[in-house]
This record gives structure tokens, C-alpha cells and sequence, in this order.
């Protein structure tokens, strides 16, 4: 089209652009200054990171976290969003307005919560993070995970093509796998790199339930160095970003957007 | 001098051309209807007039000024989109008066405006009414009374009738004419349905890939197509790919057959040509009774459209339409074996190219 | 139920004040703001790439709460902070002027990195829902730009903006680890509160922390009967 970009999107989108990339400029800064000196420009404060074991411990720990989480979301998720869309549309207005609340309900109340229901629960499920830790996470993530799943079976003629396929023969499970898998295979991807942006940046409840997280580790570095800190700040931004990024390509495959404006 | 004119209105989008230089003028009070395929560039010519683009070349001039700089706001034209063009916020009075309101006319003078479109249209009871309340039909009789309360110099209408259903459309075009010829306003109309187009207008302007192929009163494009893209694009056509054997006496070739066409009179002998007959003018009959201008074949199938049938016949290498009276189409049942008399006068002849070396096909 | 009533008293109610205040701005400035950058990068004659990585990237920025983002903006805003530094250096200090992170109008400025984006996030769909036609018709009618936005525009998009301001004071109000990380504790918060009692600092006493919480409950279920039927209303329009 001919028509050229205003003038005051510009100005709103340079201040966007400042905005959100002076904090990460200046973090690389910070993270290129030597620890006695206070100036630039050195890479010690990474090799400190990178030589130090409880960094990738950590890492390792969220990072495998989050794979959980997502497993265990989606596992979750995907039947149920489905089943929904196709049978009980009516419980959609309930199941977005619970998908509100974890939003919004402070992370700190959520552990006091799930401290109580999960009083009883055996030792396993609190020895390791894994057990309670991803339970939470699962909470955590629940909104971005449905909401992209939401989005992304509405995009699709769900009941025409599960009578489509059975038609052919096919029982729930293949329909489920087959057919409609592939076609909410973006919006699933989306959630999970949601989730794992999530499951790699939070602190409260981990360090709450007293677990040794890659945030946690992040914050101890804070409290204790700060050059360093805002090597592996930037670091943590960076993983997140690949992410992202990945997740974006993979999404080109599919045109993205679903219209509105034409 | 016209009161409408476009010209050399060029529109180029990253590769493509979507306009390519037309020119067209309108009178006062005239009903112009752009016709054809998507893609051929009749939408892009409405959104320059409208303003909502500006052309790459070409003016557009209204009752004597131009037009092609001013921006869409100040060109007091009414336009008609195709589909959710309504404001959701406003109720159909108040979309109407929306005009008005932007104008500054207010309080009794407006009512009263609103009023009267309100019963132009059909629609007084529908007034308090919000856009999801309406039907198609409605929304686009309170989106065409919208367009008429500015009292606008130009009436466009972007394909107002395709979301529609069928018997929604034919009962809407008309009333959109009547009611353009009350108030005589000079109209543009964008559609691709040419029975649409040919039943309304004053004049129809085909185009095709950005430039316009032939304008016309509706039985000139129908009855006289001048190229051969009109004379695919509107209404059924047989098109017999013919030579010239004598201009004088008006003989062609086709497939080994000689057909005497008065319109091939004056042609070059040679010359490849295209006879086009319509399908109502071929003359069927059963017996093989031979004669002068006649093609045989045998009928292929029945198309049942009421009064009319359609017969299809398939010939030595063509494939003729023939339209007979559903009572003689009982008599020339599928598989038999019929004659269809081409007609001297009254068929068409398009040039192909010529056979003779050294000239240009024109 | 002793323990809500104390809930009243200082200095809880100090810090339901503070919660609520910068929730309050970061809603209704992240709102403003969020919304003005979204329209920029969606509007027409923008290049839609611009909207991509501005979506993708409020994704993530959405998220970055917490402790990198305090780090992040220690680096930038704080005391050894990189701007500070440069104003510094042209004369101009920062904190003499008042202005500190570590304050209620630091976290502000720090709680916009991620309630921007979650406008933007939120406001983008309600922005496509805007018609292209509704645009075009409404200049066609004689309006200018301001005219659209006054009679049109802003009636159609009010529901989607006061539901996404209140998510905003809820996302804002529930923040915990951000504050923490630039204040390691020490600012009066409600969740850093909460956060006190049940990791067992100082008065250790979870009850008051149900309380609490049950005090949070309160104001986020206000905020949520508000959000549900402004979702139901916008909605209704975007058919």
C-alpha cells in the first residue's frame, strides 16, 4: 500500500523503542564492567557466570522445569480446550474467567494455598522441585497456555473436522492426535514458549517453597555482585529471546494473524 | 462538458498493475455501472474517486473542479460498502444523521432529514434499531440512506448487493434505482454480476486487468460485444472460430463448414475471425433438413431454467449453446441428432488475426 | 476474625494504600501508554513487521517481571546506574532531584516495563476489531481523524480499555518479586508483606498472612466483577 507510516506512530514507537531497550543497553554495560575498576569494558563478569557450577545447576533445574510444565499443561490443556470447543461451549465465558485468576492472584497467595492442599502429600512430591514446583507452574502458565489454545481452536472449524474424520472411521484418540494436533500445532507452541518464559523468570514461589531455581540463583548473584548480576540478567533475557525467536519461526509456517481490519 | 470525469487513472501495487490508464466521463444524473472479473481493477477506480487512494497518475474531475488531491472527507461523495460498514455504537437513525451531525445540522432540521431517509429506504420502524439487530438487507438500506443524508454530489456503491441473498439483491438493486433516478444523482456502481449490472444501469463500463474493455448501454454489451473478453464475460455466447472466404458475399469457414454472416461482409479474405451467436438466436430442429448455414451435432444435455431450456450440443469440434422454449426441448431429447441454422444477421464477428503474412492481427 | 480487623490498622493499611496507589497509576498510565503504542504499530501505513516484533516482544517483556527486571533497571536508574551516570556527567544528578528507585515512584517506573506490554497484549485484538470500513465511512461522511475517534472509535473501544486497565491494577497489585528485587524487601507492600509472615521473618504469624490475603481477594474479586461484564459488553459489538 502507498500509504506511509504517520508521523505520530513514530513518535510513539520511538518511545517504545527507548523505553524497552535502554534498560537492556544498559544492563550490557553494566555486565561489561570490571569489578574493581567499575569501568568497561571486560567479559569477567560472564566468565564469572560461566564458571560457576550453581549456574548451570540451576539452569539445568529450570530448564527441565519448565519441560515439565509444559508436558504436563499441555497434556492437560489440549484435550480439555478441545472437548470444550466442541462440546460445551457454553463453559467458555467460565473457563476465561478462571484462566483470569491465577493472572492476577498474587504468586505468594497461590503458594499459601498450595501449601495447605498439598499438606499431605508424600515426601517425593516435595523433596525434589519437581513434584510441588511444577504443580504451581502449572497453575502459573494455566492462563497463557489456554488462551493461546483458545485462540487457536477458534481459527479452526473444530466440529467440521472432527465429523470430517469420523466419518472416515476414525475413533476420538486418532482424531484427537491426527487431525487436530497438527492444526492447533502454533497455538500450542505459543503456550509452551510462554510457559517456558515464566518457569525461567519466577522467583516467589520458588524461593518461597525454599527450591534453588535459576531465578533464585539470579538473585543471589544481585545481592552479591553487581556486574555480574547484570551479566546473568542479560543472560536470562537472551534464553528467553531464543525462545521467542524460535517460536516465531516456527510460526511462519502458518500465516499468524487472524484478520480483523482488512 | 460532463459532470464525472475520470482520466488516465493509473494504480500500480508493488508488481502489479491495477489500473492502467482509464479514462471515462459521466453525465449529471447517470447511473454508470463498473463491471467485471475480481482482480480486473473496478474496485481500485471506485476507492480513487472516493479518495481512500491516490492514483500514480490521472485526475479525477467533479462538475468542473479536481478532485484528485482533496482528501476523502471533502469530496461530499456517499459511499455504500459492501458489508459491516455501519458504526455498531449507533443505532440506524443515528448512523444516518452521522452526516449531518459532522456538518453541524442539528436539532429539527435533522430529525426531520433522518426522517425522510428513514422512509426512502423503508425502514421507519427500524430506526432505534443497533446494527446487529438489522438483516443484511436493512443494514444496507440504512448504509445507503447513511450516504444520501449528506446529500453528496457522487453516489458510490462498492458491491452493496453481494453479501446478500439472492432474492434480497434483485428486490434491493431495484429500489437502489429507483431511488437514484428520484433524487438524480450520478452514480457509479461496482459489481461483478453482470445481470445486475445490465438491469440498472444507464451505461456499463467492463473492464478487465486494469482497463476498461468496452462501455456501453446495457444491449450494446450485450447485444454487441466488441472484444472478445465482453463477449465471454456477459451473457452465454457460442463463439465459432471462423476464416474469411469472401468478403463480398459475407462467407466464412468454420471446420469445413461454409456460413454466409452478414457481419463478415467488408472483411479481408483470410482473416481469422470469431462468429458469435447467442444461444437464443440458433435454430434447432430434429431432422437432418440441412440447408443453408446449418451445423450438426447431437444434444448432449438439458438444462431446465422455467420458460427456457438450454440445450448444450456437441458438433464436429465445437460445443454450441442453443436456448429453445422448454416445449420445443421435449421434442430434442438427449442423444438425438439435430441441425442448428446459424442466422445470417444478427450474429457478431470479433478478429482473431489475419492469415496473411506481414500484418498484424488488429 | 480479629485478625481483619487489624487489617485496618498501620501499617497494614499503609501498605493496601501503597499497593493500591501504584496500581492505580501503572493501570491508567500503562493503559494510556500500551494503547497509544499498540494503535502505532497496527494502524495503517505501519509496516507489519513492526507489529510482529512489538507483539513478540511485549510476550516476553510481559514476563520479565521480577528479579532481572529489578537488575535491569538498577543498572539503568540506579544510583551507579548507567543514565544516572551519563546525566551525571552533564551536570544534572539525578537524585538530588528527588528521584529514586527505590521508592513508590521507582517502582512505577519499573512495574511500566511489564504493564505496558500486557496492554499491548490485551489492546491489540480490540484494535483489529476495529473496522477498516468504519474508518473509511466515517470519512467519507465529512469526519476528520478526531471526529472518528470521538463518536466512533473510542465508544467501540472503551469496554476493551477499562477491562484491560482493570487486569492491569490486578497484574500490578499481586507483583511481588520485582518489588523485591529492587528493594530486597524493605518497601510496604502488600505481597511483600504476606511475603514477611510466611517466610517467616519478623512477626511470624501465617494467620495474619491469610488475612492479608484474604484482604487482596477482596480487592481483586471487586476488580474482576468490573472486568467480566465489560468483556461481555465489548464483545457484543465485535460480531
Amino acid at each position: 500500500m502507498r500509504k506511509r507510516i504517520s508521523a505520530g506512530a513514530v513518535v510513539w514507537l520511538v518511545f517504545a523503542a527507548v523505553f524497552f531497550l535502554l534498560p537492556l543497553f544498559s544492563t550490557l554495560l553494566f555486565s561489561l564492567k570490571s569489578n574493581q575498576t567499575g569501568n568497561c569494558c571486560t567479559l569477567e563478569g560472564y566468565g564469572l557466570i560461566v564458571h560457576d557450577g550453581q549456574f548451570w545447576k540451576t539452569l539445568r533445574v529450570s530448564f527441565v522445569l519448565s519441560l515439565e510444565t509444559i508436558v504436563v499443561s499441555l497434556l492437560l490443556l489440549i484435550p480439555t480446550v478441545y472437548w470444550v470447543h466442541l462440546k460445551l461451549p457454553r463453559l467458555r465465558p467460565v473457563i476465561s474467567f478462571l484462566a483470569l485468576i491465577p493472572f492476577v492472584v498474587p504468586p505468594i497467595v497461590l503458594v499459601v494455598g498450595l501449601f495447605e492442599v498439598f499438606k499431605d502429600s508424600p515426601d517425593w512430591f516435595y523433596a525434589k522441585p519437581y513434584g510441588f514446583l511444577v504443580g504451581a507452574y502449572v497453575i502459573l502458565a494455566f492462563p497463557y497456555v489456554y488462551f493461546s489454545l483458545d485462540a487457536g481452536f477458534r481459527s479452526i472449524d473444530v466440529h467440521t473436522l472432527t465429523e470430517a474424520s469420523q466419518n472416515l472411521g476414525a475413533t476420538w484418540p486418532t482424531t484427537l492426535v491426527r487431525v487436530i494436533l497438527p492444526n492447533v500445532r502454533v497455538a500450542a507452541l505459543a503456550g509452551a514458549f510462554l510457559t517456558l518464559a515464566i518457569v525461567m523468570g519466577e522467583y516467589t514461589i520458588a524461593s518461597l517453597a525454599q527450591f534453588n531455581t535459576f531465578p533464585i540463583y539470579i538473585q543471589y548473584i544481585n545481592e552479591t555482585k553487581s556486574f555480574p548480576a547484570a551479566a546473568v540478567t542479560l543472560m536470562s533475557f537472551g534464553i528467553t529471546w531464543a525462545a521467542m525467536l524460535a517460536l516465531l519461526i516456527v510460526g511462519r509456517e502458518r500465516p499468524f494473524q487472524v484478520g480483523g481490519a482488512r | 462538458m460532463a459532470y464525472v470525469e475520470l482520466q488516465g487513472l493509473r494504480r500500480e501495487f508493488a508488481d502489479v498493475v491495477a489500473l492502467d490508464g482509464i479514462s471515462l466521463s459521466l453525465e449529471e444524473g447517470e447511473f454508470v455501472s463498473f463491471l467485471g472479473p475480481s482482480g480486473c481493477g473496478k474496485t481500485t477506480a471506485l476507492r480513487l474517486v472516493a479518495g481512500f487512494d491516490r492514483p500514480d497518475a490521472g485526475r479525477i474531475v467533479v462538475d468542473g473542479k479536481d478532485m484528485t488531491r482533496v482528501p476523502p472527507n471533502r469530496r461530499n461523495m456517499g459511499m455504500v460498502f459492501q458489508a459491516y460498514s455501519l458504526f455498531p455504537n449507533m443505532t440506524a437513525e443515528r448512523n444516518i444523521g452521522f452526516g449531518l451531525k459532522i456538518r453541524g445540522i442539528t436539532g429539527e432540521r435533522r430529525a426531520q432529514k433522518i426522517a425522510e431517509l428513514l422512509e426512502l429506504v423503508g425502514l421507519e420502524r427500524a430506526a432505534k434499531r443497533y446494527p446487529h439487530q438489522l438483516s443484511g438487507g436493512m443494514q444496507q438500506r440504512v448504509a445507503l440512506a447513511r450516504a444520501l443524508a449528506i446529500e453528496p454530489r457522487v453516489l458510490l456503491l462498492d458491491e452493496p448487493l453481494s453479501a446478500l441473498d439472492a432474492k434480497v439483491r434483485v428486490q434491493l438493486r431495484e429500489e437502489i434505482r429507483r431511488i437514484q433516478t428520484r433524487l438524480g444523482i450520478t452514480t457509479i456502481y461496482v459489481t461483478h454480476d453482470q445481470e445486475e449490472a445490465l438491469s440498472i444501469s444507464d451505461r456499463v463500463a467492463v473492464l478487465s486487468q486494469g482497463h476498461i474493455e468496452q462501455i456501453g448501454t446495457p444491449s450494446e454489451i450485450y447485444g454487441a460485444p466488441s472484444t472478445p473478453f465482453v463477449a465471454e464475460f456477459v451473457g452465454t455466447m457460442n463463439r465459432l472460430e471462423a476464416t474469411v472466404l469472401d468478403g463480398e458475399r459475407g462467407e466464412v469457414d468454420h471446420g469445413g463448414v461454409r456460413l454466409t454472416v452478414d457481419a463478415a461482409r467488408g472483411r479481408r479474405r483470410g482473416e481469422r475471425v470469431l462468429v458469435l451467436v447467442r444461444p437464443e438466436l440458433l435454430e434447432l430442429s430434429a431432422n437432418g433438413a440441412g440447408g443453408e448455414n446449418t451445423l450438426t451435432g447431437e444434444v448432449l444435455t438439458h438444462t431446465f431454467l422455467g420458460p427456457v431450456t438450454r440445450l448444450k450440443v456437441l458438433g464436429k469440434d465445437t460445443e454450441l449453446i442453443a436456448d429453445v422454449s422448454t416445449a420445443q426441448s421435449e421434442a430434442l431429447p438427449v442423444g438425438v441428432h439435430v441441425t442448428a441454422r446459424v442466422p445470417s444477421t444478427g450474429t457478431r464477428l470479433l478478429t482473431l488475426e489475419s492469415k496473411e503474412p506481414g500484418q498484424d492481427g488488429q | 476474625m480479629s485478625n481483619v480487623s487489624t487489617l485496618l490498622d498501620q501499617p497494614y493499611r499503609g501498605d493496601f494504600k501503597n499497593s493500591i496507589q501504584i496500581s492505580l497509576v501503572t493501570a491508567l498510565l500503562g493503559g494510556l501508554l500500551g494503547f497509544l503504542i499498540a494503535y502505532a504499530a497496527i494502524r495503517e501505513g505501519t509496516p507489519k513487521v513492526l507489529r510482529t516484533v512489538l507483539t513478540t516482544f511485549s510476550g516476553v517483556a510481559a514476563n520479565f517481571a521480577g528479579i532481572p527486571l529489578a537488575a535491569a533497571f538498577i543498572a539503568t536508574v540506579g544510583t551507579i546506574g548507567i543514565v544516572t551516570r551519563f546525566l551525571a556527567e552533564r551536570g544534572f544528578d539525578l537524585y538530588q532531584h528527588g528521584f529514586s528507585l527505590f521508592s513508590l515512584r521507582g517502582i512505577e517506573l519499573v512495574y511500566l516495563y511489564f504493564q505496558i506490554p500486557l496492554m499491548i497484549l490485551v489492546i491489540a485484538p480490540a484494535i483489529d476489531g476495529l473496522r477498516r470500513e468504519w474508518r473509511e465511512a466515517a470519512s467519507n461522511l465529512g469526519a476528520t481523524p478526531l471526529q472518528f475517534w470521538r463518536h466512533i472509535g473510542l465508544p467501540i473501544l472503551t469496554p476493551s480499555l477499562l477491562g484491560a486497565v482493570v487486569l492491569l491494577f490486578g497484574n500490578s497489585f499481586s507483583a511481588y518479586a520485582t518489588a523485591y528485587g529492587l528493594t530486597g524487601g524493605f518497601i510496604p507492600l502488600v505481597p511483600i508483606r504476606i511475603g514477611y509472615f510466611y517466610s517467616g521473618d519478623v512477626l511470624s504469624n501465617p494467620h495474619l498472612a491469610e488475612a492479608l490475603a484474604l484482604g487482596m481477594f477482596v480487592v481483586l474479586g471487586l476488580m474482576m466483577a468490573v472486568y467480566i461484564p465489560l468483556q461481555r459488553i465489548s464483545s457484543r459489538w465485535v460480531r
